[in-house]
């Protein structure tokens, strides 16, 4: 008699019971609750969501640091009396003509001593170019990142969506996944906004037709106030700004006393004082609004605003001046995102899909069922109990990691039917052609077994092998896909050479037949 | 009774039909070239960029009135297909001219339209945009991970068996790969992320086919050591063809049910698969096999591998 160590009885118990309570929610109603598991994880393919690929614009970040460095290389070079032109930022290279190039060597002292992360280059002509080193270009773009992705999450959680994914990828990409948001226009226009908000004064002493021609006053610059219209009404406001908007520290959508929307503001101190200050000096003046370089409103200073709250009034709706709050609540974004990839599924898919998917799985299973008896007899049987157990321990399993099951991982399932019989069908084939040798029913199923063990470890590692490279190079469905390949592979071993083994051992020593009829 | 495709003493006279099956798989392999260059495959907003939206409109309009929704939009070429139900329309347009953004504010002019033509009542069942540069990127990623597992699987096998089995198993990878390529040129089939995702699994299948052969090559190389190589490889072939054409049929049986019951989203994904498994499985007997007597197996040296266990069954 075949000798089973009775580890392996202990094993394949232990497997079928994990099996049966890990897998039974997902056929259970979930009212059932009393069991350790949770239905797998379905992915937004199936459940509904809305997938976004995001790209941190971050060369913006960049130049704007470039922009400040300029700012104080121009203060020291006009305390030196060095003279130059052409000053600008230009592809991420701040640049300028020095009047004089004898001067060269002299201003790039300064500079260095303004930043010392500068790359400077300065040519016989005097032109200078300044570039940030790759260390510093580095931390900035990574500190964009990061400071994205928490801006990112701030703004949706504020949204209330249940469990978003916001993940960091590559050097300049958040994935978002919002589970359930089968309409994310409302997110992404959120997230479309960088949202930098300051209050600067209106330069009162500019003309408007001679800005609009292009001639703005040094220290100014023409912007556009909302009024409903695609344009807006032009407007010139100093550069400088009074009050940030990284001074705040709430915001709220509220009525005012005319009935219109606005929206209410509260300064951290330092803001409150700046505020204060800005309000008390300039009263009768007009102090400007801005959002990423729009003029939301341009209201006149009517008395001292002390006590560091105020408010926005604009061309608000209700729904208008709540993102706002919103988005002032949840700060500003470091640089711009642009959105590369969306993959939004609604509900009514995903359930088509689920039941489109599990129809198609129960009649594979069927199918192969069948066939296995009709083909195998007896032993088709045991390869069928085993198919039966592979598929509970895959769903258990797959819900015990808390992987993600998607619609491409429900093709896998039944792609897994059909192959996982395979290991059994090597196994039973070579019974039969040992059996034909003249081998006896015990010699035949101990060789069969035996032997049929390297091709079907070969067999399955090929399979492992796709399955990781697959999990390499997917993104979401296809993961999934990947994971449940792989986790099939090693039930699918499991299942045929030690499940099916120990049912045909069992049935091989109850009724110790004569001839074998595989 | 018991059902047997294969019977027990099937010799079929594969290996000297070796040169017709190989001239029929050159024949094969040139025209999916020449169909690939001629007609070029239908890449998916995946690979080409675009957007695909998914809507069912309730009051069953026609083809013709989803495609008069965008007329004037300036969204370029917009193709229409029913899609499953007859509510249901699957909307490509065609990758914006633009960078990122652009794509994403097509969106929306085609959603308007949408709106425009059949009211509130148009239900979004999927919404997708593929920007280029993420079109790019999975296109190269796609490119890279078939050649990336073409040669995990020359090494494992170099690794498992000897050199000739490993250019033997990938001749018959590549040709399958080809030959899929070539079915999704002719047809016009979308080729997108999921079909490489089948043609991944097509080289995972037609290696595993390909292995269970070799294996028993390998051992029957030892049984009959002055039996000469066709023979042991003709002898081979059949041992295994039933086990080869069993799980060939239960494979495609849950494929077809895939494709008859899975849902028009895994549709051509399992068609890819049918496919493939079909062209692997007649590369594994007729490619694979033959191939060791072209690149030549050492035959009498130690080749590596569990020999003790070869032997007892000998």
């Amino acid at each position: 008699m075949i000798h089973v160590p009775r580890w392996q009885i202990a094993v394949a118990v232990i497997a079928v019971v994990f099996a049966v309570v890990y897998s039974a929610p997902n056929f259970l109603p979930s009212s059932v609750s009393w069991l350790p598991g949770d239905p797998v994880r379905l992915g937004l393919d199936l459940q509904g969501g809305s997938h976004l690929l995001l790209r941190v614009d971050s060369d913006v970040v960049l130049e704007e640091r470039l922009e400040s460095v300029l700012d104080e290389i121009r203060t020291r070079y006009r305390a030196a009396g060095i003279g130059y032109t052409d000053i600008g930022v230009r592809q991420l290279t701040g640049g300028l003509t020095l009047t004089d190039p004898a001067q060269g060597e002299q201003a790039q002292e300064l500079a260095e001593e303004a930043d010392e992360t500068l790359e400077i280059d300065v040519e016989s002509s005097g032109r200078m170019t300044f570039r940030l080193d790759s260390n510093a270009e580095k931390e900035l773009r990574i500190s964009a990142l990061s400071q994205s992705q928490e801006v990112i999450r701030r703004r949706i959680d504020e949204t209330g969506t249940n469990e978003p994914t916001i993940q960091r990828q590559g050097d300049d990409r958040i994935l978002v996944q919002l589970p359930g948001v089968d309409d994310p226009e409302r997110i992404k226009r959120l997230l479309g906004q960088t949202a930098k908000m300051n209050f600067r004064m209106v330069d009162e002493t500019a003309s408007i037709p001679e800005a609009v021609a292009g001639r703005v006053p040094p220290g100014s610059e023409l912007l556009y106030e909302d009024d409903g219209s695609e344009q807006g009404i032009p407007i010139v406001v100093r550069r400088r700004v009074g009050v940030s908007g990284d001074n705040l520290v709430g915001a709220a959508p509220v009525i005012d006393q005319n009935n219109q929307p606005v929206v209410s503001l509260r300064f951290d101190a330092a803001g409150a004082r700046r505020f204060g200050d800005l309000t008390t000096e300039n009263v009768g003046r007009r102090f400007a609004i801005v959002l990423d370089g729009r003029v939301i409103s341009a209201p006149v200073i009517r008395e001292p605003i002390p006590g560091g709250s105020g408010q926005i009034s604009g061309n608000f709706t209700f729904e208008t001046a709540s993102d706002l709050a919103l988005l002032l609540r949840a700060g500003a974004l470091p640089a711009p995102l642009v959105i590369l990839e969306e993959r939004t599924v609604g509900p009514s898919l995903g359930r088509d899909s689920i039941a489109a998917g599990t129809l198609a799985g129960q009649v594979a299973l069927l199918l192969v069922i069948i066939y296995m008896v009709a083909v195998y007899g007896l032993f088709g049987v045991a390869a069928d109990i085993a198919l039966a157990v592979n598929i509970a321990l895959l769903l258990g399993i797959l819900s015990a990691l808390g992987a993600t099951l998607t619609l491409p991982g429900i093709a896998g399932i039944a792609l897994t039917i059909g192959m996982a019989v395979d290991a059994n069908v090597l196994i039973f084939e070579r019974i039969r052609e040992e059996t034909r040798r003249g081998r006896s029913p015990v010699s035949a199923i101990d060789t069969g077994y035996r032997q049929a063990l390297r091709a079907i470890i070969d067999a399955n590692v090929t399979t492992l092998i796709a399955a990781l490279v697959l999990f390499q190079m997917g993104s979401g469905p296809i993961r999934g896909f990947a994971v449940t390949l792989a986790v099939g592979v090693f039930t699918t071993m499991f299942c045929s050479l030690i499940i099916s083994r120990l049912l045909v051992l069992a049935w091989l020593s109850r009724t110790r037949p004569q001839v074998l009829k595989v | 009774m018991r059902l047997r495709l294969i019977p027990d003493d099937t010799t079929l006279q594969i290996i000297p039909l070796r040169r017709h099956a190989m001239i029929g798989s050159v024949v094969a392999i040139v025209a999916s070239a020449v169909l690939y260059v001629a007609i070029g495959l239908n890449f998916g907003i995946d690979f080409r960029g675009g957007i695909l939206i998914e809507v069912r409109i309730p009051e069953v309009p026609q083809v013709t009135e989803v495609r008069g929704a965008f007329e004037g939009a300036g969204l370029g070429e917009v193709a229409i297909q029913e899609f499953g139900e007859e509510t249901d329309f699957l909307v490509r347009i065609e990758r914006q001219p633009g960078g990122d953004e652009a794509q994403q504010a097509a969106v929306e002019t085609a959603r308007s339209h949408l709106a425009a033509a059949f009211g509130d009542a148009v239900e979004y069942r999927r919404v997708e945009f593929v920007g280029p540069t993420v079109s790019q990127d999975l296109l190269r990623g796609g490119a890279i991970a078939v050649l990336l597992a073409v040669v995990a699987m020359l090494l494992y096998i170099m690794f498992r068996f000897e050199m000739a089995f490993a250019w033997g198993a990938v001749v018959a990878l590549v040709h399958d790969v080809i030959l899929t390529i070539g079915v999704f040129s002719i047809t016009g089939l979308e080729f997108n992320v999921a079909t490489v995702a089948a043609l991944l699994l097509i080289v995972g299948y037609s290696m595993n086919d390909t292995v269970v052969v070799y294996d028993r090559v390998r051992e029957n190389l030892r049984k009959y050591k002055k039996t000469s190589l066709d023979l042991v490889l003709n002898r081979s072939i059949n041992e295994t063809l039933s086990r080869t054409v069993n799980t060939t049929v239960t494979t495609i049986m849950a494929l077809g049910a895939l494709i008859l019951l899975g849902g028009p989203v895994v549709q051509d994904f399992s068609f890819a698969m049918i496919w493939g498994i079909t062209v692997g499985t007649y590369s594994s007997i007729f490619l694979a096999a033959p191939l060791l007597l072209t690149f030549g197996v050492r035959r009498g040296a130690e080749t590596p591998g569990p020999k003790a266990e070869g032997e007892r069954a000998a």
